[in-house]
Protein backbone atom coordinates (compact mmCIF):
# COMPACT_ATOMS: atom_id res chain seq x y z
CA UNK A 1 0.00 0.00 0.00
CA UNK A 2 1.43 3.32 -1.16
CA UNK A 3 0.60 7.11 0.26
CA UNK A 4 0.24 9.68 -1.86
CA UNK A 5 -0.01 13.21 -0.52
CA UNK A 6 -1.11 16.08 -2.54
CA UNK A 7 -0.17 19.37 -1.08
CA UNK A 8 0.33 23.00 -2.58
CA UNK A 9 2.01 25.47 -0.17
CA UNK A 10 -0.28 28.46 -1.24
CA UNK A 11 -4.16 27.91 -1.05
CA UNK A 12 -6.45 27.87 -4.23
CA UNK A 13 -4.32 26.19 -6.81
CA UNK A 14 -6.48 23.23 -7.34
CA UNK A 15 -5.17 20.81 -5.16
CA UNK A 16 -8.91 19.40 -4.30
CA UNK A 17 -10.09 19.56 -7.75
CA UNK A 18 -7.08 17.72 -8.73
CA UNK A 19 -6.83 15.16 -5.98
CA UNK A 20 -10.57 14.59 -6.59
CA UNK A 21 -9.88 13.18 -9.80
CA UNK A 22 -7.15 11.13 -9.00
CA UNK A 23 -9.39 9.67 -6.70
CA UNK A 24 -11.72 8.79 -9.99
CA UNK A 25 -9.55 7.58 -12.40
CA UNK A 26 -7.91 5.66 -9.41
CA UNK A 27 -11.40 3.70 -8.48
CA UNK A 28 -11.52 1.40 -6.05
CA UNK A 29 -7.73 0.80 -5.92
CA UNK A 30 -7.76 4.20 -3.63
CA UNK A 31 -8.45 4.79 -0.16
CA UNK A 32 -8.99 8.72 -0.29
CA UNK A 33 -8.32 10.82 3.18
CA UNK A 34 -9.15 14.75 2.95
CA UNK A 35 -6.71 15.94 5.64
CA UNK A 36 -7.94 19.47 4.95
CA UNK A 37 -9.81 19.37 8.24
CA UNK A 38 -9.77 23.23 8.54
CA UNK A 39 -11.46 23.79 5.56
CA UNK A 40 -12.61 20.68 4.11
CA UNK A 41 -14.19 20.59 0.48
CA UNK A 42 -13.42 16.99 -1.08
CA UNK A 43 -16.86 15.93 -0.32
CA UNK A 44 -18.50 18.58 -2.26
CA UNK A 45 -16.91 17.14 -5.03
CA UNK A 46 -17.19 13.10 -4.78
CA UNK A 47 -20.54 13.34 -2.74
CA UNK A 48 -19.83 10.84 0.37
CA UNK A 49 -22.27 8.51 1.91
CA UNK A 50 -21.59 8.73 5.53
CA UNK A 51 -21.53 5.19 7.37
CA UNK A 52 -20.06 6.41 10.10
CA UNK A 53 -18.99 9.41 12.37
CA UNK A 54 -17.18 9.88 15.49
CA UNK A 55 -16.38 12.44 18.11
CA UNK A 56 -12.60 13.82 17.91
CA UNK A 57 -11.50 14.61 21.52
CA UNK A 58 -7.65 16.11 21.90
CA UNK A 59 -6.69 18.41 24.60
CA UNK A 60 -7.71 20.06 27.94
CA UNK A 61 -9.91 23.04 28.77
CA UNK A 62 -8.97 23.91 32.20
CA UNK A 63 -12.54 25.10 33.86
CA UNK A 64 -12.40 26.67 37.55
CA UNK A 65 -15.39 25.66 39.84
CA UNK A 66 -16.38 29.12 41.63
CA UNK A 67 -17.99 27.40 44.73
CA UNK A 68 -14.65 26.15 45.70
CA UNK A 69 -12.25 29.13 44.04
CA UNK A 70 -10.86 31.85 46.79
CA UNK A 71 -9.94 34.19 43.80
CA UNK A 72 -6.14 33.95 45.50
CA UNK A 73 -4.44 34.57 41.49
CA UNK A 74 -2.21 31.92 41.76
CA UNK A 75 -3.38 30.45 38.40
CA UNK A 76 -3.27 34.03 37.09
CA UNK A 77 -0.03 34.28 37.54
CA UNK A 78 1.52 31.25 36.38
CA UNK A 79 -0.56 30.92 33.11
CA UNK A 80 1.40 31.90 30.06
CA UNK A 81 -1.41 32.49 27.79
CA UNK A 82 -3.20 35.53 29.14
CA UNK A 83 -6.16 32.62 29.59
CA UNK A 84 -7.20 33.41 33.06
CA UNK A 85 -9.72 36.39 33.13
CA UNK A 86 -9.93 38.30 36.03
CA UNK A 87 -13.45 40.72 36.65
CA UNK A 88 -14.59 42.20 39.41
CA UNK A 89 -12.07 40.06 40.93
CA UNK A 90 -13.38 36.93 39.62
CA UNK A 91 -11.08 34.43 37.56
CA UNK A 92 -12.21 32.81 34.78
CA UNK A 93 -10.64 30.98 32.05
CA UNK A 94 -10.97 32.11 28.23
CA UNK A 95 -11.97 29.04 26.42
CA UNK A 96 -10.02 30.54 23.31
CA UNK A 97 -7.08 31.28 25.14
CA UNK A 98 -6.35 27.70 26.89
CA UNK A 99 -3.91 25.67 25.61
CA UNK A 100 -4.53 23.40 28.19
CA UNK A 101 -0.95 23.39 29.35
CA UNK A 102 -2.77 22.22 32.98
CA UNK A 103 -0.47 24.40 34.67
CA UNK A 104 -3.00 26.41 36.83
CA UNK A 105 -4.67 23.22 37.71
CA UNK A 106 -1.30 22.00 38.94
CA UNK A 107 -0.54 25.02 41.62
CA UNK A 108 -4.52 25.55 42.62
CA UNK A 109 -3.79 25.38 46.54
CA UNK A 110 -7.95 24.58 46.78
CA UNK A 111 -8.01 22.18 43.72
CA UNK A 112 -10.65 23.89 42.20
CA UNK A 113 -9.59 24.18 38.89
CA UNK A 114 -10.23 21.07 36.46
CA UNK A 115 -8.62 20.24 32.74
CA UNK A 116 -12.04 18.41 31.00
CA UNK A 117 -11.08 16.96 26.94
CA UNK A 118 -11.82 18.77 24.63
CA UNK A 119 -14.27 17.90 21.43
CA UNK A 120 -12.16 19.30 18.90
CA UNK A 121 -14.28 18.07 15.80
CA UNK A 122 -15.83 15.26 14.35
CA UNK A 123 -14.19 12.57 11.27
CA UNK A 124 -16.13 10.55 9.30
CA UNK A 125 -16.23 7.30 7.22
CA UNK A 126 -17.93 7.29 3.59
CA UNK A 127 -18.08 5.85 0.74
CA UNK A 128 -17.87 7.76 -2.56
CA UNK A 129 -20.38 8.29 -5.47
CA UNK A 130 -17.75 5.95 -6.79
CA UNK A 131 -18.44 3.39 -4.45
CA UNK A 132 -14.76 3.82 -2.63
CA UNK A 133 -13.71 4.36 1.01
CA UNK A 134 -13.23 7.98 2.14
CA UNK A 135 -12.02 9.23 5.79
CA UNK A 136 -12.71 12.72 6.54
CA UNK A 137 -13.27 15.21 9.26
CA UNK A 138 -14.71 18.58 10.48
CA UNK A 139 -12.83 20.81 13.11
CA UNK A 140 -14.41 22.40 15.61
CA UNK A 141 -14.51 25.89 15.43
CA UNK A 142 -11.24 27.73 16.66
CA UNK A 143 -10.03 24.09 17.65
CA UNK A 144 -6.40 23.66 18.44
CA UNK A 145 -4.58 20.06 17.32
CA UNK A 146 -5.65 20.18 13.84
CA UNK A 147 -2.58 18.37 12.91
CA UNK A 148 -4.03 14.94 15.52
CA UNK A 149 -7.14 15.02 13.94
CA UNK A 150 -5.35 14.53 10.24
CA UNK A 151 -3.22 11.61 11.89
CA UNK A 152 -6.55 10.14 13.17
CA UNK A 153 -7.98 10.47 9.37
CA UNK A 154 -4.65 9.44 8.20
CA UNK A 155 -4.70 5.86 10.57
CA UNK A 156 -7.99 5.22 10.00
CA UNK A 157 -7.75 5.74 5.86
CA UNK A 158 -4.48 3.02 6.68
CA UNK A 159 -6.73 0.56 8.46
CA UNK A 160 -9.63 0.74 5.72
CA UNK A 161 -6.62 0.05 2.92
CA UNK A 162 -4.93 -2.88 5.26
CA UNK A 163 -8.25 -4.51 5.00
CA UNK A 164 -9.86 -3.86 1.55
CA UNK A 165 -6.24 -4.99 0.39
CA UNK A 166 -6.47 -1.35 -1.38
CA UNK A 167 -3.15 -0.22 -3.65
CA UNK A 168 -2.59 3.29 -3.00
CA UNK A 169 -3.98 6.23 0.07
CA UNK A 170 -4.88 9.38 -1.86
CA UNK A 171 -4.45 12.42 0.71
CA UNK A 172 -6.00 15.65 0.68
CA UNK A 173 -3.31 18.39 2.28
CA UNK A 174 -3.71 21.54 4.02
CA UNK A 175 -2.53 24.77 2.93
CA UNK A 176 0.85 25.95 4.90
CA UNK A 177 3.79 24.32 6.31
CA UNK A 178 2.57 23.92 10.08
CA UNK A 179 1.51 21.44 12.26
CA UNK A 180 -1.50 19.57 9.72
CA UNK A 181 0.71 19.70 6.84
CA UNK A 182 3.98 18.20 9.05
CA UNK A 183 1.05 15.27 9.60
CA UNK A 184 -0.49 14.76 6.94
CA UNK A 185 3.27 14.50 5.42
CA UNK A 186 4.36 11.68 8.23
CA UNK A 187 4.88 8.39 6.42
CA UNK A 188 3.59 9.41 2.52
CA UNK A 189 5.42 7.79 0.17
CA UNK A 190 4.99 10.07 -2.17
CA UNK A 191 4.21 13.38 -2.77
CA UNK A 192 2.30 15.71 -5.28
CA UNK A 193 2.98 19.41 -5.33
CA UNK A 194 0.36 21.15 -7.22
CA UNK A 195 1.77 24.76 -8.19
CA UNK A 196 0.97 28.00 -10.59
CA UNK A 197 2.96 29.96 -12.00
CA UNK A 198 2.59 33.54 -9.82
CA UNK A 199 4.82 34.78 -7.58
CA UNK A 200 3.17 33.84 -4.47
CA UNK A 201 3.01 29.92 -6.01
CA UNK A 202 6.61 29.66 -6.97
CA UNK A 203 7.74 31.23 -3.45
CA UNK A 204 5.24 28.99 -1.38
CA UNK A 205 6.09 25.94 -3.65
CA UNK A 206 10.02 26.70 -2.76
CA UNK A 207 8.89 26.56 1.09
CA UNK A 208 6.42 23.99 1.26
CA UNK A 209 9.24 21.64 -0.74
CA UNK A 210 11.82 22.09 2.00
CA UNK A 211 9.34 20.77 3.99
CA UNK A 212 9.00 17.78 2.21
CA UNK A 213 12.91 16.99 1.58
CA UNK A 214 13.45 17.49 5.46
CA UNK A 215 11.04 14.10 5.29
CA UNK A 216 12.94 12.78 2.48
CA UNK A 217 10.53 12.17 0.40
CA UNK A 218 10.09 11.74 -3.36
CA UNK A 219 7.91 14.49 -5.16
CA UNK A 220 6.44 15.42 -8.22
CA UNK A 221 4.72 18.71 -9.61
CA UNK A 222 1.74 19.52 -11.41
CA UNK A 223 2.15 23.50 -12.56
CA UNK A 224 -1.50 24.36 -13.22
CA UNK A 225 -2.98 27.12 -14.85
CA UNK A 226 0.60 27.06 -16.90
CA UNK A 227 -0.49 29.58 -19.62
CA UNK A 228 -0.95 32.42 -17.54
CA UNK A 229 2.93 33.35 -17.14
CA UNK A 230 4.96 31.67 -19.18
CA UNK A 231 8.30 33.46 -17.43
CA UNK A 232 7.90 32.11 -14.19
CA UNK A 233 6.99 28.41 -15.60
CA UNK A 234 10.43 28.59 -17.10
CA UNK A 235 11.19 29.60 -13.41
CA UNK A 236 9.13 26.87 -11.95
CA UNK A 237 10.41 24.25 -13.92
CA UNK A 238 14.76 25.09 -13.47
CA UNK A 239 13.85 24.66 -9.99
CA UNK A 240 12.12 21.10 -10.44
CA UNK A 241 15.08 20.24 -12.38
CA UNK A 242 17.60 21.26 -9.29
CA UNK A 243 15.93 19.94 -6.82
CA UNK A 244 15.26 16.83 -8.90
CA UNK A 245 11.22 16.62 -8.28
CA UNK A 246 9.34 14.81 -11.13
CA UNK A 247 7.75 17.32 -13.64
CA UNK A 248 4.28 15.71 -13.54
CA UNK A 249 2.64 17.96 -16.13
CA UNK A 250 1.79 21.22 -17.41
CA UNK A 251 -2.30 22.04 -16.86
CA UNK A 252 -4.06 24.99 -18.67
CA UNK A 253 -5.62 28.23 -17.39
CA UNK A 254 -9.18 26.69 -17.84
CA UNK A 255 -12.13 27.90 -16.28
CA UNK A 256 -13.88 23.83 -16.65
CA UNK A 257 -12.12 23.70 -13.56
CA UNK A 258 -14.60 25.98 -11.80
CA UNK A 259 -17.48 24.99 -14.13
CA UNK A 260 -16.91 21.65 -12.59
CA UNK A 261 -16.83 22.72 -9.27
CA UNK A 262 -19.86 24.17 -9.45
CA UNK A 263 -21.67 21.15 -10.93
CA UNK A 264 -19.98 19.20 -7.74
CA UNK A 265 -18.44 17.43 -10.11
CA UNK A 266 -14.42 16.64 -10.73
CA UNK A 267 -12.55 17.85 -13.93
CA UNK A 268 -12.13 14.56 -15.64
CA UNK A 269 -16.18 14.03 -15.82
CA UNK A 270 -16.58 17.53 -18.07
CA UNK A 271 -17.15 15.53 -20.92
CA UNK A 272 -14.69 16.73 -23.99
CA UNK A 273 -12.71 18.48 -21.56
CA UNK A 274 -8.60 18.14 -23.23
CA UNK A 275 -8.26 18.06 -18.89
CA UNK A 276 -9.45 14.15 -19.04
CA UNK A 277 -6.31 13.08 -20.69
CA UNK A 278 -3.93 15.36 -18.64
CA UNK A 279 -5.12 13.61 -15.86
CA UNK A 280 -5.31 10.29 -16.74
CA UNK A 281 -1.50 10.73 -17.89
CA UNK A 282 -0.33 12.18 -15.04
CA UNK A 283 -2.39 8.90 -12.95
CA UNK A 284 -0.67 6.21 -14.69
CA UNK A 285 2.41 8.51 -14.32
CA UNK A 286 2.62 8.27 -10.66
CA UNK A 287 1.38 4.87 -10.42
CA UNK A 288 4.27 4.26 -12.61
CA UNK A 289 7.04 6.03 -10.24
CA UNK A 290 5.77 4.40 -6.60
CA UNK A 291 5.39 1.41 -8.12
CA UNK B 1 -9.06 50.60 13.84
CA UNK B 2 -7.57 47.05 13.09
CA UNK B 3 -9.31 45.33 10.15
CA UNK B 4 -8.66 41.49 9.20
CA UNK B 5 -8.74 40.00 6.48
CA UNK B 6 -9.62 36.32 6.32
CA UNK B 7 -11.17 33.91 4.45
CA UNK B 8 -11.86 29.93 5.99
CA UNK B 9 -10.61 28.89 1.93
CA UNK B 10 -6.99 29.32 0.64
CA UNK B 11 -6.50 30.91 -2.82
CA UNK B 12 -9.45 33.27 -2.39
CA UNK B 13 -7.73 36.61 -2.70
CA UNK B 14 -6.65 37.65 0.74
CA UNK B 15 -2.76 38.71 -0.38
CA UNK B 16 -4.96 40.71 -3.04
CA UNK B 17 -7.11 42.45 -1.09
CA UNK B 18 -4.43 43.23 1.66
CA UNK B 19 -2.06 44.84 -0.49
CA UNK B 20 -4.23 46.70 -3.09
CA UNK B 21 -6.41 48.34 0.34
CA UNK B 22 -3.44 49.16 2.15
CA UNK B 23 -2.36 50.91 -1.26
CA UNK B 24 -5.56 52.55 -1.69
CA UNK B 25 -6.18 53.42 1.90
CA UNK B 26 -2.52 54.66 2.22
CA UNK B 27 -3.60 57.14 -0.32
CA UNK B 28 -5.33 59.23 2.44
CA UNK B 29 -4.54 57.92 5.38
CA UNK B 30 -1.59 56.07 7.54
CA UNK B 31 -1.76 52.51 7.18
CA UNK B 32 0.40 49.43 8.66
CA UNK B 33 0.06 46.57 7.05
CA UNK B 34 0.75 43.60 8.88
CA UNK B 35 1.31 39.73 6.75
CA UNK B 36 0.44 37.22 9.55
CA UNK B 37 0.18 34.42 7.33
CA UNK B 38 3.13 33.07 8.85
CA UNK B 39 3.76 29.75 7.34
CA UNK B 40 3.23 31.20 3.60
CA UNK B 41 4.05 34.90 3.86
CA UNK B 42 3.25 36.24 0.21
CA UNK B 43 2.18 40.09 0.56
CA UNK B 44 5.96 41.51 0.32
CA UNK B 45 6.03 39.76 -2.98
CA UNK B 46 2.97 42.47 -3.94
CA UNK B 47 5.04 45.42 -2.62
CA UNK B 48 8.05 47.46 -3.15
CA UNK B 49 9.29 47.70 -0.23
CA UNK B 50 12.91 48.75 2.21
CA UNK B 51 13.92 47.41 4.79
CA UNK B 52 13.85 48.99 8.12
CA UNK B 53 14.00 46.83 10.69
CA UNK B 54 14.46 43.17 11.43
CA UNK B 55 14.72 40.94 14.44
CA UNK B 56 14.69 37.05 15.67
CA UNK B 57 11.70 36.04 16.98
CA UNK B 58 12.17 33.25 19.96
CA UNK B 59 10.05 31.00 21.86
CA UNK B 60 11.14 29.70 25.00
CA UNK B 61 11.67 26.07 25.37
CA UNK B 62 13.24 24.23 28.35
CA UNK B 63 16.99 23.31 28.56
CA UNK B 64 17.84 19.93 31.00
CA UNK B 65 20.61 20.54 33.25
CA UNK B 66 21.73 16.62 33.80
CA UNK B 67 23.84 17.75 37.01
CA UNK B 68 21.14 19.41 39.01
CA UNK B 69 18.97 16.74 37.80
CA UNK B 70 17.52 14.47 40.45
CA UNK B 71 15.16 12.39 38.32
CA UNK B 72 12.16 13.01 40.51
CA UNK B 73 9.87 12.72 37.47
CA UNK B 74 7.71 15.83 38.42
CA UNK B 75 8.58 17.72 35.09
CA UNK B 76 7.22 14.59 32.55
CA UNK B 77 3.93 14.35 34.71
CA UNK B 78 3.59 18.31 34.47
CA UNK B 79 3.80 18.49 30.44
CA UNK B 80 0.18 17.75 28.98
CA UNK B 81 1.78 17.83 25.91
CA UNK B 82 4.92 15.17 26.35
CA UNK B 83 7.47 16.96 25.71
CA UNK B 84 9.43 16.53 28.22
CA UNK B 85 10.13 12.35 28.81
CA UNK B 86 12.25 10.63 31.12
CA UNK B 87 13.84 7.91 29.05
CA UNK B 88 15.95 5.72 31.57
CA UNK B 89 18.30 8.40 33.14
CA UNK B 90 17.39 11.36 30.79
CA UNK B 91 15.38 13.93 30.23
CA UNK B 92 14.21 14.09 27.01
CA UNK B 93 13.27 18.09 25.59
CA UNK B 94 10.93 18.15 21.99
CA UNK B 95 10.57 21.18 20.86
CA UNK B 96 8.24 20.19 18.33
CA UNK B 97 5.96 19.62 21.14
CA UNK B 98 6.51 22.20 23.58
CA UNK B 99 3.90 25.00 23.92
CA UNK B 100 6.10 27.41 26.34
CA UNK B 101 3.44 26.87 29.05
CA UNK B 102 6.52 26.99 32.02
CA UNK B 103 5.13 24.02 34.03
CA UNK B 104 8.05 21.78 34.05
CA UNK B 105 10.56 24.76 34.56
CA UNK B 106 8.90 26.26 37.28
CA UNK B 107 7.79 23.18 39.24
CA UNK B 108 11.25 21.52 38.94
CA UNK B 109 12.34 21.14 42.53
CA UNK B 110 16.21 21.41 41.42
CA UNK B 111 16.06 24.61 38.99
CA UNK B 112 16.85 21.47 36.10
CA UNK B 113 15.10 22.70 33.16
CA UNK B 114 15.74 26.24 32.97
CA UNK B 115 13.82 28.04 29.96
CA UNK B 116 16.09 28.80 26.80
CA UNK B 117 15.21 30.74 23.67
CA UNK B 118 14.85 29.11 20.50
CA UNK B 119 14.85 30.89 17.42
CA UNK B 120 11.20 30.25 15.40
CA UNK B 121 11.14 32.97 13.10
CA UNK B 122 12.08 36.27 11.52
CA UNK B 123 10.03 39.64 12.19
CA UNK B 124 11.07 42.14 9.39
CA UNK B 125 9.64 45.98 9.12
CA UNK B 126 9.18 47.37 6.10
CA UNK B 127 8.91 50.55 4.19
CA UNK B 128 6.91 51.28 1.07
CA UNK B 129 6.25 54.86 -0.40
CA UNK B 130 3.51 54.92 0.90
CA UNK B 131 2.95 53.17 4.02
CA UNK B 132 4.46 50.54 6.85
CA UNK B 133 4.62 46.63 6.20
CA UNK B 134 5.76 44.18 8.91
CA UNK B 135 6.01 40.52 8.14
CA UNK B 136 7.29 37.84 10.06
CA UNK B 137 7.68 33.89 8.68
CA UNK B 138 8.06 30.70 10.55
CA UNK B 139 11.50 28.67 9.69
CA UNK B 140 10.38 25.64 8.15
CA UNK B 141 9.78 22.66 10.45
CA UNK B 142 8.70 24.84 12.97
CA UNK B 143 4.91 23.82 13.86
CA UNK B 144 3.57 26.63 15.95
CA UNK B 145 2.05 29.54 14.51
CA UNK B 146 0.36 31.10 17.17
CA UNK B 147 3.33 31.83 19.16
CA UNK B 148 4.86 34.04 16.05
CA UNK B 149 1.70 35.58 15.30
CA UNK B 150 1.58 36.99 19.19
CA UNK B 151 4.65 38.43 19.37
CA UNK B 152 4.05 39.86 15.97
CA UNK B 153 0.60 41.42 16.86
CA UNK B 154 2.67 42.51 20.01
CA UNK B 155 5.15 44.30 17.53
CA UNK B 156 2.51 46.18 15.81
CA UNK B 157 0.29 47.47 19.16
CA UNK B 158 4.09 48.75 20.47
CA UNK B 159 5.19 50.23 17.48
CA UNK B 160 2.12 51.84 16.08
CA UNK B 161 -0.86 54.22 17.71
CA UNK B 162 -4.42 54.39 16.91
CA UNK B 163 -3.77 57.01 13.98
CA UNK B 164 -3.19 54.05 11.94
CA UNK B 165 -5.66 51.60 10.09
CA UNK B 166 -3.89 48.50 10.82
CA UNK B 167 -4.40 46.02 7.99
CA UNK B 168 -3.80 41.96 9.09
CA UNK B 169 -3.31 39.84 6.51
CA UNK B 170 -4.43 36.75 8.19
CA UNK B 171 -3.72 32.70 7.30
CA UNK B 172 -6.13 30.28 5.27
CA UNK B 173 -8.20 27.91 7.39
CA UNK B 174 -10.58 28.15 10.71
CA UNK B 175 -8.14 26.94 13.45
CA UNK B 176 -5.41 28.79 15.97
CA UNK B 177 -4.08 30.63 13.84
CA UNK B 178 -6.82 32.44 12.13
CA UNK B 179 -8.41 32.63 15.43
CA UNK B 180 -5.05 34.68 17.05
CA UNK B 181 -4.85 36.56 13.88
CA UNK B 182 -8.47 37.93 13.78
CA UNK B 183 -9.35 37.55 17.62
CA UNK B 184 -8.31 41.36 18.21
CA UNK B 185 -9.86 42.64 15.33
CA UNK B 186 -12.12 45.35 15.13
CA UNK B 187 -13.59 44.68 12.12
CA UNK B 188 -12.55 41.17 9.25
CA UNK B 189 -13.65 41.05 5.79
CA UNK B 190 -13.66 37.58 4.51
CA UNK B 191 -13.29 37.51 0.85
CA UNK B 192 -13.97 34.16 -0.87
CA UNK B 193 -15.41 33.25 -4.58
CA UNK B 194 -18.79 32.23 -5.75
CA UNK B 195 -18.12 28.86 -5.78
CA UNK B 196 -19.16 25.84 -3.94
CA UNK B 197 -15.67 25.30 -2.28
CA UNK B 198 -15.75 29.20 -1.58
CA UNK B 199 -19.29 29.01 -0.38
CA UNK B 200 -18.63 25.96 2.28
CA UNK B 201 -15.07 27.69 3.30
CA UNK B 202 -17.20 30.81 3.84
CA UNK B 203 -20.14 29.53 6.05
CA UNK B 204 -16.92 27.84 8.30
CA UNK B 205 -15.15 31.21 8.30
CA UNK B 206 -18.83 33.33 9.16
CA UNK B 207 -19.61 30.53 12.24
CA UNK B 208 -15.78 31.32 13.60
CA UNK B 209 -16.32 35.17 13.34
CA UNK B 210 -20.18 34.68 15.28
CA UNK B 211 -18.11 32.22 17.45
CA UNK B 212 -15.86 35.10 18.45
CA UNK B 213 -18.14 37.85 18.53
CA UNK B 214 -16.78 39.70 15.67
CA UNK B 215 -18.05 42.76 13.62
CA UNK B 216 -17.37 41.38 9.82
CA UNK B 217 -18.61 41.46 5.90
CA UNK B 218 -17.90 39.56 2.89
CA UNK B 219 -16.04 40.58 -0.51
CA UNK B 220 -16.88 38.00 -2.98
CA UNK B 221 -13.53 37.74 -5.30
CA UNK B 222 -13.55 36.36 -9.02
CA UNK B 223 -17.23 37.34 -8.99
CA UNK B 224 -19.08 36.30 -12.37
CA UNK B 225 -17.60 32.65 -12.22
CA UNK B 226 -19.48 30.10 -10.31
CA UNK B 227 -23.17 30.80 -9.32
CA UNK B 228 -24.91 33.26 -7.31
CA UNK B 229 -25.08 30.62 -3.96
CA UNK B 230 -23.14 33.23 -1.70
CA UNK B 231 -25.18 36.20 -2.36
CA UNK B 232 -28.49 34.28 -1.73
CA UNK B 233 -26.83 33.32 1.62
CA UNK B 234 -24.97 36.69 2.78
CA UNK B 235 -29.00 38.08 1.58
CA UNK B 236 -30.53 35.65 3.88
CA UNK B 237 -28.20 36.00 6.95
CA UNK B 238 -28.28 39.31 6.62
CA UNK B 239 -24.64 39.36 6.08
CA UNK B 240 -23.23 42.71 4.16
CA UNK B 241 -21.29 41.83 1.12
CA UNK B 242 -18.78 45.01 0.57
CA UNK B 243 -17.73 44.71 -2.52
CA UNK B 244 -17.71 42.07 -5.54
CA UNK B 245 -14.10 41.97 -7.85
CA UNK B 246 -14.74 41.01 -11.38
CA UNK B 247 -13.48 37.62 -12.29
CA UNK B 248 -10.95 38.45 -15.48
CA UNK B 249 -7.82 36.68 -17.45
CA UNK B 250 -6.35 40.16 -16.95
CA UNK B 251 -6.94 40.33 -12.87
CA UNK B 252 -5.31 36.64 -12.80
CA UNK B 253 -1.91 37.59 -15.20
CA UNK B 254 -1.76 40.95 -13.14
CA UNK B 255 -1.44 39.12 -9.89
CA UNK B 256 0.78 36.39 -11.52
CA UNK B 257 3.82 39.16 -12.18
CA UNK B 258 3.37 40.72 -8.54
CA UNK B 259 1.69 43.72 -9.72
CA UNK B 260 -1.02 45.79 -7.76
CA UNK B 261 -4.88 45.74 -9.33
CA UNK B 262 -6.16 48.47 -8.77
CA UNK B 263 -3.89 50.95 -10.47
CA UNK B 264 -4.42 49.56 -13.78
CA UNK B 265 -8.07 48.21 -13.51
CA UNK B 266 -10.62 51.11 -12.63
CA UNK B 267 -13.03 48.02 -12.08
CA UNK B 268 -11.40 46.83 -9.17
CA UNK B 269 -10.51 50.15 -7.61
CA UNK B 270 -14.15 51.05 -7.68
CA UNK B 271 -14.72 47.90 -5.34
CA UNK B 272 -11.96 49.49 -3.46
CA UNK B 273 -13.59 52.31 -3.36
CA UNK B 274 -17.30 50.95 -1.48
CA UNK B 275 -14.38 48.73 1.11
CA UNK B 276 -12.76 52.11 2.02
CA UNK B 277 -16.13 53.83 2.56
CA UNK B 278 -16.90 50.89 4.23
CA UNK B 279 -14.20 50.90 6.51
CA UNK B 280 -14.12 54.81 6.98
CA UNK B 281 -17.66 55.15 8.27
CA UNK B 282 -17.03 52.61 10.37
CA UNK B 283 -13.87 54.36 11.80
CA UNK B 284 -15.71 57.95 12.14
CA UNK B 285 -18.75 55.90 14.22
CA UNK B 286 -15.83 54.46 16.88
CA UNK B 287 -14.63 58.00 17.51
Amino acid sequence: MKEIVVISGKGGTGKTSITASLAVLGGKDVVVADCDVDAADMHILLQPKNLKSEDFYSGELAVIDQDICTQCGQCFDVCRFDAIEVTDGIHKVDDLSCEGCGYCARVCPVEAITNIPLNVGKWHISKTRFNQSMVHAKLGIGADNSGKLVAQVKNAAKEIATQNKSKYILVDGSPGVGCPVVSSLSGAHFVVLVTEPTVSGLHDLKRVYELVNKFHIPAGCIINKADLNVAIVDEIIDFLKEENIVHLANLPYDEDFTRAMTDCKTIVELEGSVLIERMTNIWSDIKQIIK
Amino acid sequence: MKIAIASGKGGTGKTTLSTNLASFLAESHKVVLTDLDVEEPNSALFLKTELFFQEDKFKMIPQWIEDKCTLCGICQKSCNYHAVIQIMDSIMVFPELCHSCYACSELCPEDALPMIPKKMGELKHMKTDQFDFVESRLIIGEEQAVPLIKQTLKYIDANFNSDFIKLYDSPPGTSCPVIEATKDADFVILITEPTPFGLNDVILAIETMQELKKDFGVVINRYGIGNDDIIDYCNEKQIPILAKIPNSREVATLYSKGELLYKKLPEVKRELEHIANFILTKKAAAI
